[in-house]
This record gives C-alpha cells, sequence and structure tokens, in this order.
C-alpha cells in the first residue's frame, strides 16, 4: 500500500504551508458574529463549544472556592447553610453537565476529528451546530434555574428529597435534559464520522488513539444518555403531575430511580475519562517520540470499558439497600473494568522507555495525569471492595477519588490536549515558561486540595455537609489553601492562553512533531481542512518527523524511519 | 479516491464534505439507526419500570387493566400497523418515483396518525372522567365503602382524598409502620389492591411519552409531505422519506410492545 | 511507617478512628491491604515514569533509541496479575461484607426513625430516645425506617453504614468491643439540616443497659412535668428545630411562646396557648407562623396526651420577652 505522493515536490516548503495566521484560514473565512453563529464548519463549533465549556468551568470553579471557603471553620464562616447546600449542587451539576462531559469530545474532538481524517467535516454539519445550540439552551435553563432560587439536591437528584424541596428543580432537570440530547447528537456524529468517513488506508487499526477514545466515548453517550433523559422526565412529571413512581407515599420506590440514575450516570463517568485517555496517548507518543507501546491492547481496551461500563453501576449503592446478590455482581463486575484502564497506564508508562522524552508543556499535563489518574485509579478498589465501600461510601474519600480521576484525569487531559492543539487551533505559541510554572502550580495545589479529603473521608468525615465537627478542622483548611492554589494556576492558564492570541510566537504546521493527519496542514488550518492531500501514514510513525530548524517546527521525510 | 477533490460535484444534493452520494446516504441510514437505538433506551427506560411493579405488585396490573379499553387499544394498534404499510409503500413510491403514489401515500399515513390521536384522545378522556390518574390525582371510587368503617380524623397528609376507600394513606408516620390501608379491612371484602394509581402513572408515562414520538412522527411526515408534493424526491434522492419511515416503524413498534403489556395482561 | 498508618490493636491510625466493634477488624485488614496493594503498584508506576522521564530525556542530537512497538508476553502479564490480585480483593470484601449484613440470631433490636433532622430510637419496651444506648455485651440490630426522605445511619467506629428509606425498613447490625461514646452521621445529603443530624451510641458495660432503660422508660412518673417536658424535647426532635433560648432556627423558638401573640402566614394573628401548640404537634400543617416554612412532622400517634401536657408545662416554664422571637 503505497503512501499517496503529495503534489508539492519534497523539500520545498512555504510560509503558507506553515503558518497561515497571514493569509486564508478558518477564522477569517467569512467575517462577523453571525457568520460564526451559523457556521457549519466543525472548527468554528469546535471553538464556540471552547470558549462556552471553559466559562462553564469557571462557574463551577467559582461555586468551588466559595463552598472550599465556607469549609475553612466548622461552622458558619460566609453563608447560610441551604445557600451551601445550592453551592455543592450548582458546582456538581455545572461541572459535570455543562462542563466535563461535552468537554472533550466538543471543544477538541470537534476540532480534531476530522482533521485527524483528512476529511472535510463530521458526518452532519448541520446536526453538529445544532448540538451546540442544545447545549447552551441547556445552560440557559440551567442559568434560569440559578437564578430563580437554585437547586439544593446535590447533583445526583435523589427521591424523594428532589421531588419534593422547593427550590428550582425542574429548570435544572430540564437543563440537563436538553444537555444530554446535545450529547447524544456529538456522540451520533462521531461515530457515523468514524465508520464511513477514514480516508482510504486508514483501517480501523490505523486510526489514532485518540479517534478510539472518541468513538468509545461515543457509543456510551448514545446508548446511555437516553436513560438519563427518561429518568429526568419522570423527575418532573413527579414534580408537576405527581405520577408517583419514585414517591413511597404513593407507592412509588425511592431506589428505582438511584437505579435509573446510575445506570446512565456511572457510564457517564467514562465519557468523561476516555477521550482523555485517547489524549494521553497522542501525548505520549509525541512527546516521547516514540511510537505508542501496545496500541491494540490500548484501542481493545477502550471499546471494553465501554462495554463494561454498563454493567456496574450499582457501585453507587452498596448500602441503599439492593440485594447483596446484586452487591456481589456489581463489586465483581466493577473490579474487572479496573483492569483495561489499568492495561492503559502500563502501556503509557512503556511508551517512553527508551524514548526520547521532551517536558514540553502538553506532556506535563500528561505525566500529571499519570501520577493522578493512578492515584484515582487505585482508590477506586476500595470503593470496589463491598467491605470497605460501606464505611467509606459518602464520605469524603469518594470526594477524593472522584476528583482524582475526573479532575486529576479528564482535565489533566484536556488541559493536556489544549495545550497540544492550541497552536493548530489558533496558529499561535503560548509561553512555554508560564506553561510550565501554570502546570506544576495546578499540580501541586490538586494534591494539597485533594489529598487531604481521601483522609478525612477515612476517619468518618461525611460529605455534602455544611458544619462539620472541629475535629476535622485542619483537613478543610489545607484543603481550602489548596484550592486557592488550583485557582491561582488555572488563572495564570487563562491569562497566557489569551496573551498568545495576541502576542504569541506564530505556530508552524507541526510543533511538536505529532504523526496524525491534522499536523499536515498550516496552523491555522484553511476553511476546507487541507489544501494539499494528507498523506495517511501510520498515525505513530513519529520518527519520520525531524525537527527542521529553517522551518521552525517538524517537517516529514519522505522515508518512512523504519525504511 | 479522493476526499479533498476540490472541484462540483453535479449532484446538488452531495454535501460538500462528502466524497460521493453512496457514502452521504449510508451515512444517513447510519446515522438514523442509531437515532432508534438511543429511542429504544429512552422507552427502556419506562419498559424497565413496568418491569419492576409487575415483578413486585402483580395486583395491581391485573386490577387496573381492566380500565383500559381492548377494543379501541386494538383498533389502533391495527391503525400504526396500516400506517406502517403506507409508510413502506411510499418509500417504496419515493425510489420509483411515482410522486403522486408517494405524495397519496404520505398523506395516508398521517391521517392515519391522526386517527391514532384520535382514539387515544377518547380513551384519555375516558381516564379523566373516571379518576384513573396517576400518583396524587388518583380518585377513582372502587365501590361503595363498607357502612360499618367510621373515618379517621382528617389526616393532614395531602394525598388522601376524604373518604376514598381506594386510595392509599401517606407513608410510615412512626417507627412501627409502613403505608397504613386507609380503611382497614377494606381491602380484603372488595379486592381492590393498594396503589392502584401506580399502574396508571406507568400508563400514562408510557403512551403518552409514545403520543408526544407519534406527534414528532407527524409533524415530521408533514414536513416531508410538503417536499414530496414539490417534487423534490426521486430515484436519485429519496433519503429524508426513507429515513422519516425508519422513525415511523418504530413508533409503530413500539405501540406493538406497548399494547400487549399494557392492555392484554391475564 | 506512620503515612501507611498501619495499626495493631484498636488504636485509632492516620487513615481510620479506632476500630470499636467486632465487626471493624476485618473491614480495617481488607483497607490495609489495598492501601499497601494501592502503595507498590503506585510507586512503581511514578517510580518507572520518572526513570524514564530522567534517563530518557531528550538531548540534543539524539533520538529516540530502538525498542518494540509490543510485547505480548509482558502485556499478558501486566494485566493478568492485577486481575488475580483485584479478584482477590473481591472476594475478601465480599466475604467480610456478608458478616456485615448478617446480624446474628440473638442480637437486641431497636428501631430507628430518621426524619429531617433527627433519630428517633423506638426500644423493645416502647420507650422513645434521641441517643442509641446499647447493651455492650451482645449483638445490636437496628431496624430503620424514615418518615420523609432518604438518610444514612453511619457510625464510623463500628463500621458500619445503612441507607434508610421511607416506605420500607433496612437493618445494620453491630457488637461494641467496649462501652464508651461513639459518633453517629447522617450520610444521606437530606436537606438544610443534613450536617446537623447527628446523634450517639451509648455503649454501656455489661448489666448497666437494663437500668438505664428502666429509668428512662419512667421519666414522667419520675419528674415533675416541667422537667420531663424538658427531656421529651431533647430526646424527641424538638430541640433540633426549636431553640429554648431565643436563638432563631428553622423553627420559632420555646422561649416566651405560650401566651404569646403571633403573626401567622396569611396574615392572621393569633395566641399561642395550650390548644394552638397542641395542635402546633398533632397537626403541624395546619397554622403556621409567618417567617417560617412547613417543614414541621407530625408527632401524632408518636407523643402520648400525658407527654404533651409535661411538653407545654416545659415550654411555659421558658420565659421571656414577648415577641422575642426569629
Amino acid at each position: 500500500m503505497t503512501a499517496q505522493h503529495a503534489t508539492q515536490p519534497a523539500g520545498v516548503t512555504s510560509a503558507s504551508t506553515e503558518n497561515a495566521l497571514g493569509g486564508e484560514n478558518y477564522l477569517n473565512h467569512g467575517r462577523g458574529l453571525w457568520s460564526w453563529l451559523t457556521t457549519l464548519d466543525h472548527k468554528r463549533i469546535g471553538i464556540m463549544y471552547l470558549v462556552s465549556i471553559l466559562t462553564a468551568f469557571l462557574l463551577g470553579g467559582v461555586f468551588a472556592l466559595l463552598l472550599r471557603t465556607e469549609l475553612l471553620t466548622p461552622q458558619q464562616t460566609i453563608m447560610k447553610p441551604d445557600t451551601y447546600n445550592q453551592m455543592f449542587t450548582l458546582h456538581g451539576a455545572v461541572m459535570i453537565f455543562l462542563f466535563i462531559i461535552p468537554g472533550i469530545p466538543a471543544a477538541l474532538g470537534n476540532f480534531v476529528l476530522p482533521l485527524m481524517l483528512g476529511a472535510k467535516d463530521v458526518a452532519f454539519p448541520r446536526l453538529n451546530l445544532a448540538s451546540y445550540y442544545l447545549w447552551v439552551t441547556g445552560a440557559l435553563f440551567a442559568l434560569v434555574s440559578i437564578i430563580t432560587g437554585a437547586v439544593d439536591t446535590g447533583w445526583t437528584f435523589y427521591t424523594p428529597y428532589s421531588t419534593t424541596t422547593s427550590t428550582s428543580v425542574i429548570s435544572m432537570v430540564f437543563g440537563a435534559f436538553i444537555l444530554g440530547f446535545s450529547s447524544i447528537f456529538t456522540g451520533l456524529n462521531f461515530v457515523v464520522t468514524i465508520h464511513k468517513m477514514r480516508p482510504p488506508g486508514m483501517t480501523w487499526f490505523r486510526m489514532p488513539l485518540f479517534l478510539w477514545g472518541l468513538y468509545g466515548t461515543a457509543i456510551i453517550q448514545i446508548l446511555a444518555t437516553p436513560v438519563l433523559g427518561i429518568t429526568l422526565l419522570l423527575i418532573i412529571a413527579e414534580r408537576v403531575l405527581g405520577v408517583g413512581i419514585f414517591d413511597p407515599a404513593l407507592g412509588g420506590d425511592p431506589v428505582l430511580f438511584q437505579h435509573f440514575f446510575w445506570f446512565y450516570s456511572h457510564p457517564a463517568v467514562y465519557i468523561m475519562i476516555l477521550p482523555a485517555m485517547g489524549v494521553i496517548s497522542e501525548l505520549m507518543a509525541t512527546f516521547s517520540r516514540k511510537r505508542i507501546f501496545g496500541y491494540a491492547a490500548i484501542a481493545g481496551s477502550s471499546i471494553a470499558i465501554a462495554v463494561i461500563s454498563f454493567l456496574v453501576w450499582g457501585h453507587h449503592m452498596f448500602v441503599s439497600g439492593q440485594s447483596n446478590l446484586a452487591g456481589m455482581i456489581f463489586s465483581f463486575l466493577t473490579f474487572l473494568v479496573a483492569i483495561p484502564s489499568a492495561i492503559k497506564v502500563f502501556n503509557w508508562t512503556a511508551t517512553m522507555y527508551k524514548g526520547s522524552v521532551w517536558l514540553a508543556t502538553p506532556m506535563l499535563y500528561a505525566l500529571s495525569f499519570l501520577f493522578l489518574f493512578g492515584i484515582g485509579g487505585l482508590t477506586g478498589l476500595f470503593l470496589g471492595a463491598l467491605a470497605t465501600d460501606v464505611h467509606l461510601h459518602d464520605t469524603y474519600f469518594v470526594v477524593a477519588h472522584f476528583h482524582y480521576v475526573m479532575f486529576g484525569g479528564t482535565v489533566m487531559g484536556f488541559l493536556g490536549g489544549l495545550h497540544y492543539w492550541w497552536p493548530k487551533m489558533f496558529g499561535r505559541m503560548y509561553s512555554e515558561r508560564w506553561g510550565r510554572v501554570a502546570a506544576l502550580l495546578i499540580f501541586v495545589g490538586f494534591n494539597v486540595t485533594f489529598f487531604a479529603q481521601f483522609v478525612m473521608g477515612s476517619q468518618g468525615m461525611p460529605r455534602r455537609y455544611y458544619n462539620y465537627l472541629p475535629e476535622f478542622t485542619p483537613y478543610h483548611v489545607i484543603s481550602t489553601v489548596g484550592s486557592y492554589l488550583l485557582g491561582f494556576g488555572f488563572l495564570i492558564v487563562l491569562v497566557y492562553l489569551i496573551h498568545s492570541l495576541v502576542k504569541g510566537q506564530p505556530a508552524p504546521a507541526n510543533p511538536w512533531g505529532g504523526a496524525t493527519l491534522e499536523w499536515q496542514t498550516p496552523s491555522p488550518p484553511p476553511h476546507d481542512n487541507f489544501s494539499r492531500e494528507p498523506v495517511v501514514d501510520d498515525p505513530y510513525d513519529v520518527e519520520r518527523w525531524r525537527w527542521d530548524e529553517a522551518l521552525g517546527g517538524y517537517r516529514r521525510q519522505e522515508q518512512p524511519a523504519s525504511a | 479516491m479522493s476526499q479533498t477533490t476540490p472541484h462540483a460535484h453535479h449532484d446538488p444534493h452531495l454535501a460538500h464534505h462528502f466524497p460521493d452520494a453512496g457514502t452521504q446516504f449510508e451515512a444517513g441510514k447510519l446515522g438514523m439507526w442509531i437515532f432508534l437505538a438511543t429511542e429504544i433506551l429512552l422507552f427502556g427506560g419506562l419498559f424497565c419500570a413496568y418491569a419492576v411493579y409487575r415483578a413486585n405488585h402483580p395486583e395491581i396490573f391485573i386490577y387496573a387493566h381492566q380500565f383500559l379499553d381492548k377494543v379501541l387499544g386494538g383498533i389502533n394498534t391495527a391503525v400504526l400497523i396500516v400506517s406502517s404499510l403506507t409508510m413502506a409503500w411510499a418509500v417504496r413510491a419515493a425510489q420509483l418515483g411515482h410522486q403522486r403514489a408517494l405524495v397519496r401515500l404520505l398523506t395516508a399515513t398521517i391521517a392515519l396518525g391522526f386517527v391514532f390521536l384520535g382514539i387515544k384522545y377518547v380513551e384519555y378522556e375516558h381516564k379523566w372522567k373516571e379518576g384513573l390518574l396517576p400518583g396524587k390525582r388518583f380518585t377513582h371510587q372502587a365501590a361503595p365503602p363498607p357502612a360499618a368503617a367510621a373515618p379517621a380524623a382528617p389526616d393532614p397528609a395531602p394525598v388522601a382524598a376524604a373518604g376514598d376507600s381506594s386510595v392509599i394513606a401517606p407513608a410510615a408516620r412512626g417507627p412501627a409502620g409502613l403505608a397504613s390501608p386507609a380503611v382497614p379491612g377494606q381491602e380484603e371484602t372488595h379486592k381492590v389492591p393498594r396503589n392502584v394509581q401506580i399502574f396508571f402513572g406507568i400508563y400514562f408515562s408510557m403512551t403518552g411519552l409514545h403520543a408526544i414520538h407519534v406527534i414528532a412522527g407527524m409533524i415530521t411526515l408533514m414536513w416531508i409531505l410538503r417536499r414530496a408534493a414539490r417534487g423534490e424526491f426521486g430515484p436519485r434522492y429519496f433519503t429524508p422519506v426513507d429515513l422519516a419511515g425508519l422513525y415511523w416503524h418504530l413508533v409503530d413498534l413500539i405501540w406493538i410492545y406497548l399494547f400487549p403489556l399494557l392492555y392484554l395482561i391475564h | 511507617m506512620g503515612f501507611l498508618g498501619i495499626q495493631g490493636g484498636g488504636g485509632g491510625g492516620f487513615w481510620l478512628p479506632r476500630a470499636a466493634s467486632t465487626g471493624a477488624g476485618p473491614v480495617d485488614a481488607l483497607f490495609y491491604f489495598i492501601l499497601a496493594i494501592s502503595v507498590v503498584f503506585f510507586a512503581l508506576i511514578v517510580g518507572l515514569m520518572i526513570l524514564f522521564v530522567v534517563r530518557y530525556r531528550r538531548r540534543a542530537g539524539q533520538g529516540p533509541l530502538a525498542s518494540p512497538a509490543h510485547n505480548t508476553p509482558l502485556e499478558i502479564t501486566w494485566s493478568v496479575i492485577p486481575l488475580a490480585i483485584v479478584i482477590g480483593i473481591f472476594a475478601w470484601g465480599f466475604k467480610v461484607f456478608m458478616d456485615l449484613a448478617t446480624a446474628p440470631a440473638n442480637a437486641y433490636e431497636v428501631q430507628v426513625t430518621a426524619q429531617k433532622w433527627s433519630w428517633l430510637y423506638t426500644y423493645p419496651n416502647g420507650h422513645v430516645d434521641d441517643v442509641l444506648h446499647v447493651p455492650g455485651d451482645r449483638p445490636v440490630k437496628l431496624v430503620m425506617t424514615s418518615e420523609d426522605v432518604i438518610h444514612s445511619y453511619f457510625v464510623p467506629a463500628f463500621r458500619v453504614k445503612r441507607d434508610v428509606v421511607p416506605g420500607r425498613y433496612s437493618t445494620l447490625w453491630f457488637e461494641a468491643l467496649e462501652p464508651g461514646e461513639y459518633q453517629v452521621y447522617c450520610t444521606e445529603y437530606c436537606g438544610t439540616g443534613h450536617s446537623d443530624m447527628l446523634s450517639k451510641v451509648v455503649v454501656h458495660p455489661p448489666g448497666e443497659f437494663e437500668k438505664w432503660l428502666e429509668d428512662a422508660s419512667n421519666l414522667l412518673n419520675t419528674l415533675p412535668p416541667a422537667e420531663a417536658g424538658e427531656r421529651l424535647y431533647r430526646s424527641r426532635g424538638c430541640i433540633q428545630c426549636h431553640s429554648m433560648d431565643g436563638a432563631a432556627g428553622i423553627g420559632p423558638t420555646f422561649r416566651g411562646l405560650v401566651g404569646s401573640q403571633r403573626p401567622m402566614r396569611g396574615g392572621a394573628t393569633l395566641v399561642a396557648d395550650e390548644n394552638y401548640i397542641r395542635e402546633s404537634i398533632l397537626e403541624p400543617q395546619a397554622r403556621i407562623v409567618a417567617g417560617f416554612e412547613p417543614v414541621m412532622p407530625t408527632y401524632k400517634g408518636r407523643l402520648k396526651d400525658e407527654e404533651i401536657t409535661a411538653l407545654i408545662a416545659f415550654m411555659k416554664s421558658l420565659k421571656g420577652e414577648k415577641g422575642e422571637d426569629q
């Protein structure tokens, strides 16, 4: 299978094949706000998503800082108990539904997926734009809820509390329902795109692992989200029409709600982590200047995780009253789902073996991921085991666990991907020095914030507590101080990224030496993605790309490194 | 086969990001099947609730389903099956370029949809009149309460309708008890199970969600009809008719499961 | 091994509170085993990561060294060994869980009622209290239900926890190792007062529990009405929402309440006399003071008439300035 030849003679490169800031690119193709709001260009949709979800992240982060500030002292510090209860609910709901679930697929995936396939767009560009507007609509409903009395149920909406409390549950739940459709349509789009729009030569096993990650995620989005949809509709029906399915006073079963809710919400956490794992695969290969180790195992484990994730929801309910048999089955399957993730971690580590490791900012986030997701995943063992979960359930141990995997995992993956593809998206390099400073600050701040929470959790500190007993004060103080450090780190990221848009050095087509197809087009890409056909290589033939001093970036060698 | 050939295609229906019409058609089909899968899972939650409650309280289902009209339900089933036939036929007409037939068949499908909704309205109206409603609104009088039972002191809970023998009392008001019967001994003598309103919660959720999908399908078909009347479909391009047909068949299929599960319980 | 916090015997360590029940030891053993495995694997991964980053860092003019892109025997090994370990952890956890979940036949049963935001315990002789007193020499089984929303009963020292669900019963059991007082938390979010829904387990030395129960059950006979009323105020959950010293709470303070004029929700004004107090205890939603939410649960069937009388006597004893409230 010969690689198709480029139409330009080898060795000749022009400025416009590298950086396109001065010429035509997708950013200046069509001007004005209206051209953005009605765009069908996946790259612009990705950018709009990026700005939107980062705004949601900021909002969710502010809620977090506020609630951590309240927890500085054992009793009231800056807010009343009802306000605090709304604060942790909103922090969870905003972060989960508005930021992390759309997260990497919508903001990075939308931009990168067609480029990685050498395609012009996703399968259904109009559906893509519709997904974005559904996100906006969902966000508006969430905002309405926040303004009209907010929600105080916890993001899990357990009944009968959620069906009887007087806060603005319906608009928040309806917002989440709409966001669910945004998620489903994104997943649908990605599955069809990957199935139908791979270029000739890119068989399934010659696909970049980021796409395997997005594919596994999309499967879960498609199959799990509708169940959340019906669950949310039933909450609304309960509140508005008094249907009574979950209300024991009307013959209903509140534990059935938990089954419905977690049937989606457990797979949802794999929606969050699989794309991040996909990013890490790309980063590990590129920044070790080496082929990823164990490609087939990583690809297969993405699918295995997607499938098994549907079978473990009951591990959130070990003390809920479900039968011991159910508990046993769920515990067993939960341990099974840990293995594919472990395999990935081993493979990533092995990728660095005998590589040429480059500690650029994206790689710092990838290494942070290994460390933090490692802790997060291992603490899952405590929670998957029935006997220890009885003690640890609904304590801060769980809070620490999921922050280590979602924040230490997904958000690190997101930041790594953002820093990796930033030059491609905007044609600019950011300050590498400030990138490293912020990455370090975030890493340290994160551990200070959340490690203490493991210990206070196993000591018995329950979660969602406004007041706490004085013996837990030192842990809370440490955690709050860490959260301020963390917030400061993100502030630095915000500043230097925005600064780069204005003053950043023009980026070459391939600043990092990645071997996937998006690096074969200028930074930023033209409207139609590729002005000349990309050459479909092995996506991990990283060694084919050599640093070219004159170019200021990596250049593809005609001969494969293994020839 | 190039993905990025810059020159124009002659086919006005081919989107610029697809290499050829065949791929575009296959992509559309795959997309619609995936969407149907999500719909099945959406209803799946309700089927699951049905299964759980029926397994735990078969007496409620056996008792309550007698209030559903099997004849009307059967007619509705036949209506939808015929409408699927007209829909499939319409897709065939589009493929063959028979525009007049396409328009007539789409019209027939939509008309049958209206018939379905009309019959559902009749059924719902009957339920409303009889007080056979979900949850708190269940006010159906099963039988006259026995004269010997003295009404208890007014209970402040909002659930119980005064003097209604079929309505359950609120849940535990003390460590000793769960939901206690409204009138002791009532159930045994009149065989009205407790919590009958659960059946109607499930009935209205399932048929209501289904009806919403029927309406959405009809709106879609009306839009397709308009395009068909303008001659937009033919052998070269009939994808929207095909995909709308797939959706309509799913709506029919869901009813085919709903009908026996709700109406034909023994 | 301070960080690992592994402690022999029963002393509280870095990670876990002091084990105070027969069931806690096995749970702790599993916890520390998982901790050890986690530390080992974590050290391995992070150690290798740091080693590779340092040893194979990018050097000018030098590319990566040749190495295989996969190694089937290695990959199988590092899949199978962790699989075996986690299956072992599963089995161990399941076994200990079954012991935690299965109460012995001779357990002493206490009924627990959860409501927003207090715990009430009903003893076999009918006595109701807000503190869980138990005998220290036998297993104790709690039979629990909720009045309103889902709560959860958690005693960290015993390593036991169970959701308390409205409309059904759930159970948990423990056998205390030694007398003492142990903290109880509600661990299922239930609204405004969730973090104040605390309680205690008081484990009595052998032989003393029965005496306590007898004394506690005879409150009304042994104490003057106002004092008995105060005990009831504390033990039946009133104290959760109504202060006795004028402080603001979820419900109106009892200080100066009886006999005062109160503006009601809906505009009317009335005098909070004995009849109104009684009505508020039995039908709390009927007439509510302005500025407060209709969240009080009813005590119909849970307070005897003479207990209500004692409560009213207690409230009357709390004199204060009129109108001093919220």
